[in-house]
């Protein structure tokens, strides 16, 4: 995403007869200040809300408390100590995984399906838009509670189904089937989300290229490849820069499904469990900190070299 | 660009329609759909009905009304309380988030002041930043403060929406011309009555996005409330719900399970996601207008 900004589209403006024409330049005439105006409330919460705890976990993860001495200032002992902690890296190793194998199948899927609203080849698309994503309005909370009865062996409606196809069904809230069974979750909860964002910007693209396309004989699947995808490069990118911010932060679909399998889900099951686990039931908040922080800034180079990478393809063609 | 663009695509409407298309769509309709119809159906079902009937139906007797009515009125009515603070939190939350980000995004396209630049690059950084890796340092920083486990440690990180800001600020640059904010100048208003009385008008398509999505944001949130709020008379919906499941499982340290507390979950949990459906299906119209626009324009 550049911060460059695109000239306003022009406006009839109709002005009195005899007037001085209005120079373009706000600042001069004294209305840039209300710039400060407008957007000073943000800028309160934004200190609040974002700011200050970024500040405060910083500063908190340079201290220890020590029986001797007290809270002591230890520089980055705590983030050697994340960096060789086998419960830390494990939990991030579960959600790489996830990241790797989730995300690509949630956005092929959302793709799929936002290019077959968009073919205008479908029956009933607005049924089919508005329906895949009735989910995203779905708390991930209930989300995961639902999924989790549906996965259960005590009123599961998948074993009751796979019980009336005499197959068996694995055990879905199992160690080994745990992670996809999550991974399920999130795609349910998010394909539609990500559906809309690529199908918003499929409509945006400008009905000349179809046509042109046509002109060429084009068909229906050359028109996507060589128009649609393109175009739908920048929206692309920003949905994976958001997945790939939720799934390294997994914690509310883990979180609820561990009542459910508590010796499958550990309490360091993924890095944001751990850190809560860490500050709620070990008092360790310096150390809880720091593993946030460190999380914070994975997630963050991350997310930043996905689009950086993205912006240069763009730049490219 | 304007947001309009969406209008307009007679030509393609002409086109034989795939039934193969429509039933693979169908296939994923069915996914999204069919663990709703599970959760509806079991919300009409007794605890004995919920583990021995096949999910997708009714069970022997229709229970939806009592179990309405042993959700509302558990423990004194303490799901009700839950609702209206998750009420709370998103009309407040959401609200003030998507006019804040409004204004803020409005300030940045059409305004320009010292800092702009700079200000503009802290919004785009800090959509990157993970709102749930801060909630452990906001509960710290808020404990420290004092606002803990009241309805401010949940309202406050909620108004600050980075992404909403971005948003506005795209959307803005499109949305309200130049020309249009100096003929307003020229014709004695002040900044803020042009503001409310003519830009809000114009942005309000994406108005409504931020707002819907501060709104899916709020009522969902889950993390931040469960940390910073011990007290279960501020829960919202989501914490609340997940206590009552931690009974039924027997994880909540009493070792023994509650079963009967399952038709509780479920129904609370219908009854918990019908605001927002309401909400989407009636909002449409305005949000995808405003996504086109957000989604895009770079």
């Amino acid at each position: 995403m550049s911060t460059s900004q695109l000239p306003a589209p022009p406006a009839p403006v109709v002005r009195p007869p005899g007037r001085p024409r209005p120079q373009l330049r706000s600042s001069r005439r004294g209305h840039g200040s209300f710039g400060y105006v407008f957007f000073a409330p943000f800028l309160i919460v934004f200190v609040i809300g974002i700011a200050a705890p970024l500040g405060y976990a910083a500063y908190l993860s340079f201290f220890q408390d020590r029986l001797v001495g007290g809270n002591v200032f230890v520089g980055f002992d705590n983030y050697t100590r994340a960096l060789g902690d086998e419960l830390f890296r494990t939990g991030l190793w579960r959600v790489t995984l996830f990241l790797v194998v989730q995300v690509p199948l949630m956005l092929l899927l959302a793709l799929l399906a936002a290019l077959a609203i968009d073919s205008g080849r479908l029956r009933w698309p607005g049924l089919f838009r508005i329906g895949i994503f009735v989910p995203y309005a779905v708390p991930a909370v209930v989300a995961s509670l639902m999924w989790g009865y549906l996965y259960g062996d005590r009123f599961g409606l998948i074993h009751q189904i796979g019980d009336a196809l005499h197959t068996d069904v694995p055990r879905l809230l199992g160690g080994t089937w745990m992670l996809a069974s999550i991974g399920n979750v999130v795609t349910w909860e998010y394909v539609g989300y990500n559906m809309l964002i690529l199908y918003a910007a499929l409509r945006t693209v400008p009905q000349e290229l179809y046509e042109a396309a046509e002109v060429d004989g084009a068909g229906a699947i050359r028109t996507a490849w060589s128009i649609k995808l393109p175009a739908l490069r920048p929206a692309l990118a920003l949905a994976t820069v958001f997945s790939i911010i939720g799934t390294f932060q997994l914690f509310n679909e883990p979180n609820v499904l561990q009542s459910l399998a508590p010796d499958v889900i550990s309490t360091s099951y993924t890095p944001n469990m751990y850190a809560y686990n860490l500050a709620f039931n070990g008092q360790q908040f310096n150390y809880s900190a720091a593993v946030a922080v460190l999380l914070g800034g994975v997630t963050a180079v991350v997310a930043y070299a996905v689009q950086a990478r993205s912006m240069r393809k763009e730049q490219s063609l | 660009m304007s947001a309009n663009t969406t209008s307009g695509r007679a030509g393609r409407g002409r086109r034989r329609s795939s039934t193969a298309l429509t039933v693979a769509m169908g296939l994923m309709l069915v996914y999204a759909l069919l663990p709703l119809l599970w959760l509806l159906m079991s919300s009409t079902k007794d605890t004995g009905s919920l583990t021995t009937g096949f999910g997708l139906w009714f069970g022997r007797d229709f229970h939806f009304f009592d179990n309405i009515h042993a959700v509302l009125t558990y423990d004194h009515g303490i799901y009700l309380r839950w609702f209206a603070n998750t009420l709370l939190y998103a009309v407040v939350g959401a609200g003030g988030a998507a006019f804040i980000s409004t204004a803020a995004g409005y300030a940045l396209a059409k305004y320009r002041f010292r800092g702009r630049t700079a200000l503009a690059a802290i919004v785009l950084g800090a959509v990157a930043i993970p709102g749930t890796a801060l909630a452990v340092p906001t509960y710290l920083l808020f404990s420290k403060v004092g606002i803990v486990d009241t309805p401010w440690a949940v309202l406050l990180p909620s108004l600050a929406s980075p992404f909403g800001v971005y948003l506005m600020r795209v959307y803005a640059l499109g949305a309200v011309p130049d020309s249009m904010l100096e003929a307003a100048r020229i014709d004695g208003s002040g900044e803020l009555r042009t503001f409310f009385t003519i830009s809000l008008r114009l942005l309000a398509p994406g108005f409504v996005t931020v707002l819907l999505f501060s709104l899916v944001a709020t009522w969902n949130n889950y993390f931040l409330p469960l940390i910073v709020l011990s007290d279960p008379q501020w829960f919202p919906l989501t914490v609340g719900l997940n206590q009552w499941n931690s009974l039924a499982t027997g994880a909540a340290g009493s070792g023994a399970t509650t079963t009967g507390f399952y038709p509780l979950v479920i129904t609370g949990s219908v009854l918990a996601i019908v605001p927002l459906v309401v909400a989407f299906l009636f909002l449409q119209r305005f949000w995808q207008s405003g996504l086109a626009a957000g989604s895009v324009k770079e």
